[in-house]
């Protein structure tokens, strides 16, 4: 398997490592994936609660390069984003940017359920709907 | 300076040894001949080489000239002495008994029997990857012509207790077939003493060429025959035809000459290292050795590290040369069917790495090794989350998990 030099650099060189509150109100996790899978992944967010922005992300990826570089690119990109414009981001964004093959489209994807995921937390701990996840799994 | 990456993978192939090289390249383009021309020196010369190679090679099994087949490798050893007994006892009768851990090459070779109304039956290994004699007697019914359980296994480097089965099977007059392909050249194997009918090897393990393999077919006590699978001249007995590989069997006769003379000393050398190796990976949290560690092949260990997943860990440690057990099954990239055979726990919430030292592998490749896999374990633990869940106590057993 060759790896693009982007997957390389953030296997290398992950961007946001790391745990933060889950207990606190305006910190949202997504843990996604199995371990029978072979990935599993946890993106946590923590949101300004007037603005809405996103002023920190971090993520911890069990999984193959292109999953972590998955998970470590979406945390780059969550950062100063405002909940609204997070949701935007798409998998094949991801897969674009890391230029992944398509036996890897399913890593980009468990990115992408994974902000979802995030989001739907802390809207939950906002009191609010979660909102409804399209997304189709491969 | 420490060339990179460091070949750790020996059960795969091993590189050819200089002196294999050497003695082969005459019979390249001076002595080019075909063995079987029996009319003029450039067959003489091929033939008389080819004598001299099974000479080197049998000696090192403790068998005599006439029983080696030349083959291709083990795959067709393995295909010929299934297929062929089969074939040649088949009024005696139509079933198998192997092991469910065996190489694909005897896996698939039995699936394929199956077809043609053979009964097989793919034993359980205990967790440390070996049969018992008792396990194999059990399996043993009034139609069972052949026993097929390898010498020591290429994952785990296990090693069966062939002596004891074959002694066993030659009670019932049932027939013991070994894939010995890891095991010849490395450990001593005698098919007398042994009681082996059949054994599959292959040049390319050790330190020969690839392409050039042999079947030991015993001729007496008892008399063993297998039917041809290819049609043709009827070389090797009428056993196995085709124009000799005269220049792959020189190779091959040379490697198992250098084996023989050096394997007891490098077998301590390998062991030494290993250990070595295995020692110092252990003293990383959750990691553990898969098979058993007590009749095992020297220069083979297979170690899991939980908590990190297969190909992240292929990525970590791309400085030396290994293969993996498993990786994520979302990409369709099997885990090892020998691992999960063993009923390894949590499945593919751990990975596992196989090295494979050999006869060109020096200490200080061993001790960049340590440090190497190490270093990029700890490294994924960091951003596992099932390893810091594992930190906190967390049962990952407990948790609801959003399969996709
Ligand atoms: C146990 C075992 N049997 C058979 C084979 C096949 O050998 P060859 O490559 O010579 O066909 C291998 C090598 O992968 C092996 O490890
Ligand atoms: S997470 Fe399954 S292949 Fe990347």
């Amino acid at each position: 398997m060759a790896y693009s030099e982007k997957v390389i650099d953030h296997y290398q060189n992950p961007r946001n490592i790391g745990t933060l509150d889950k207990s606190s109100n305006n910190v949202g996790t997504g843990l996604v994936g199995a371990p029978e899978c072979g990935d599993v992944m946890r993106l946590q967010i923590q949101v300004n609660d007037e603005t809405g922005v996103i002023e920190d992300a971090k993520f911890k990826t069990f999984g193959c390069g292109s999953a972590i570089a998955s998970s470590s690119l979406a945390t780059e990109w969550l950062k100063g984003k405002t909940i609204n414009d997070a949701l935007t981001i798409d998998n094949m964004d991801i897969v674009e940017e890391l230029a992944l093959p398509p036996v890897k489209i399913h890593c980009s994807v468990l990115a992408e359920d994974a902000i979802k995921a995030a989001i739907n937390d802390y809207r939950t701990k906002q009191g609010l709907e979660p909102i409804v996840d399209g997304k189709k799994h491969y | 300076m420490l060339k990179l990456p460091i070949y750790l993978d020996n059960n795969a192939t091993t590189p050819m040894d200089p002196r294999v090289l050497e003695a082969m390249l005459p019979y390249f383009t001076e002595y080019f001949g075909n063995a079987a021309s029996r009319n003029h020196p450039f067959g003489w010369k091929a033939e008389e080489a080819v004598d001299y190679a099974r000479e080197q090679i049998a000696k090192l099994i403790n068998a005599s000239e006439k029983e080696i087949i030349f083959t291709s490798g083990a795959t067709e050893s393995n295909n010929l002495a299934l297929k062929g007994v089969f074939e040649m006892y088949r009024e005696k009768g139509n079933h198998i008994i192997t092991v469910n851990i065996e190489h694909k090459a005897i896996i698939d070779t039995c699936r394929h029997l199956e077809k043609q109304g053979a009964e097989v039956t793919y034993l359980e290994p205990q967790p440390d990857g070996r049969v018992t004699v008792e396990q194999v007697e059990a399996a043993i019914k009034p139609n069972t012509i052949l026993i097929s359980v390898m010498y020591g296994n290429n994952e785990i480097g296990c090693i069966n207790p062939i002596r004891e089965i074959g002694e066993m099977a030659h009670k019932h007059g049932v027939l013991l077939h070994t894939d010995a392909t890891q095991s010849i050249g490395k450990i001593p194997v005698d098919v007398l003493t042994d009681n082996i009918d059949l054994a599959s090897f292959t040049g390319h393990k050790m330190y020969g060429p690839k392409g050039i393999g042999a079947l030991y077919v015993r001729r007496k006590n008892p008399r063993v025959k297998v039917t041809s699978q290819l049609d043709g001249g009827g070389h090797e007995r009428g056993m196995r035809s085709g124009t000799l590989n005269v220049t792959g069997i020189v190779g091959f006769g040379k490697a198992c000459e250098l084996a023989m003379n050096e394997m007891a000393e490098e077998g301590v050398r390998l062991a030494k290292l290993r250990d070595k190796l295995e020692r110092e990976l252990l003293t990383l949290e959750e990691s553990y050795v898969n098979g058993s560690t007590e009749h095992r092949l020297p220069h083979v260990t297979n170690i899991s590290f939980k908590y990190v997943e297969g190909e992240g860990l292929m990525m970590g440690v791309k400085d030396i040369a290994v293969s993996s057990g498993s990786a994520c099954t979302s990409a369709s990239l099997e885990p090892s069917y020998v691992l999960k055979n063993l009923g390894l726990d949590d499945e593919l919430a751990h990975s596992s790495l196989r090295f494979g030292l050999g006869r060109f592998t020096t200490e200080e490749q061993i001790d960049f090794a340590i440090d190497h896999v190490k270093t990029a374990v700890i490294k994924l633990r960091d951003m596992s989350p099932l390893w810091e869940m594992f930190k906190e106590g967390i049962d990952l057993k407990s948790i609801e998990w959003a399969e996709h």
